[in-house]
């Protein structure tokens, strides 16, 4: 565990997350602040704000809780709103499965947004050998410790500065400003961007849909269109490798 | 304050378990299975449309409908943001320049 602290990767994950971290930290700002202001109690709010660790389906919990919803309505909903996660852990499942269960329930647990996109951008491909393996754990580790850092932070800050914030400013828009930021620097093909056109304009043509299932049918929408655009041209090159994982 | 109900710290116990279980769901059988080809293929360009998904409507709609006016702080943030990228490349960058337009319009203008 000490060595995964001193490698390069380590770092790497870190720095590249710190890159985005003042977005999720406004975010993380604001969300405490909604959570204050929702009118659940101090010890309940902190509980949320240390433990769940997923802003969307803490934001569509909170007018439930406080509605006095039933428990099993409101767990419902988180799931539904995680449900992009499960298709992220379809993604990452060659690069966990040869840890330990519990080794892996920790590694998921982490999962936000922005780790699996930064840690797939960096590593394309599962690692096969070793070293490469131990590098894409330092990497997760380092990625991850600084977003958990950065949310859960700004989380309390919000928390205890509740009434010098005002909601209205806006500040929660820092958040989505990062992810802007970290799509651009995705769009490296042509599909790919593709791929954002589509999902971007799905999400808002089925924003009526609950539970944020938008989500899913976007991110379904623009990988099928992909696929089928990608077999029309198939002598496109396939995206160039940058991470040090081998070629699948 | 308010009470701290027994009853509201089982659900968020709860919801820590549906974070866990929803992010390692595949991640939980140790039975040797993979994805076919395609869907491997199909899940590189997952991470692009997640976030655009997050995203765009973040930027275009309020309260469920698409936004009628460009008087609105987040179009011009989001124009100053993704400028900034392609001319610089930081993500740092991209959310100091969209908060630098989005703040005076949105706090001053109220737009």
């Amino acid at each position: 565990m000490k060595q995964l602290f001193k490698h390069p990767e380590f770092r790497a994950g870190a720095s590249d997350m710190a890159a985005v971290a003042p977005g999720i930290a406004a975010w993380g700002l604001m969300t405490g602040v909604a959570m204050i202001k929702s009118g659940m109690s101090l010890i309940e709010v902190l509980l949320m704000a240390v433990l769940v660790f997923a802003g969307s389906s803490q934001l569509a919990a909170l007018p439930l809780i406080v509605a006095g919803a039933p428990m099993w309505v409101i767990l419902a909903t988180a799931f539904c709103v995680n449900l992009r996660f499960m298709v992220f852990s379809a993604h990452l499942r060659p690069y966990v499965m040869h840890q330990r269960i519990w080794k892996r329930l920790g590694f998921g647990y982490l999962m936000a947004d922005l780790n699996y996109v930064l840690f797939t951008k960096r590593f394309p491909h599962p690692g096969t050998d070793p070293a490469v393996i131990e590098a894409q754990e330092a990497y997760w580790i380092g990625n991850c410790a600084i977003a958990w850092i950065s949310w859960v932070g700004a989380s309390l800050l919000g928390i205890a500065l509740a009434n010098a914030i005002p909601l209205s400013w806006g500040l929660g828009f820092a958040g989505i400003l990062a992810l802007l930021g970290i799509m651009c620097s995705l769009a490296t093909t042509r599909l790919r961007a593709v791929s954002a056109a589509i999902a971007g304009a799905a999400a808002v043509a089925t924003f009526a849909l609950p539970l944020k299932l938008n989500i899913l049918v976007a991110i379904a929408a623009a990988v099928a269109v992909c696929l089928l655009l990608e077999k029309q041209a198939p002598a496109r090159p396939a995206t160039p490798a940058t991470g040090t994982g081998d070629t699948a | 304050m308010n009470e701290t109900d027994l009853w509201t710290v089982a659900t968020i116990l709860g919801m820590t378990a549906i974070t866990v279980i929803t992010r390692c769901f595949f991640f939980l059988s140790d039975k040797p299975w993979t994805l076919p080809a395609w869907a491997q293929r199909g899940l590189h360009y997952a991470p692009i449309a997640a976030l655009a998904a997050v995203i765009v409507p973040e930027m275009v709609m309020s309260q469920g409908h698409l936004i009628a006016t460009w008087k609105d702080a987040r179009l011009f943030a989001v124009a100053a943001g993704t400028a900034w990228y392609y001319w610089r490349h930081g993500v740092l960058g991209t959310i100091l320049a969209g908060m630098a337009v989005y703040l005076p319009l949105h706090i001053a203008l109220g737009w």
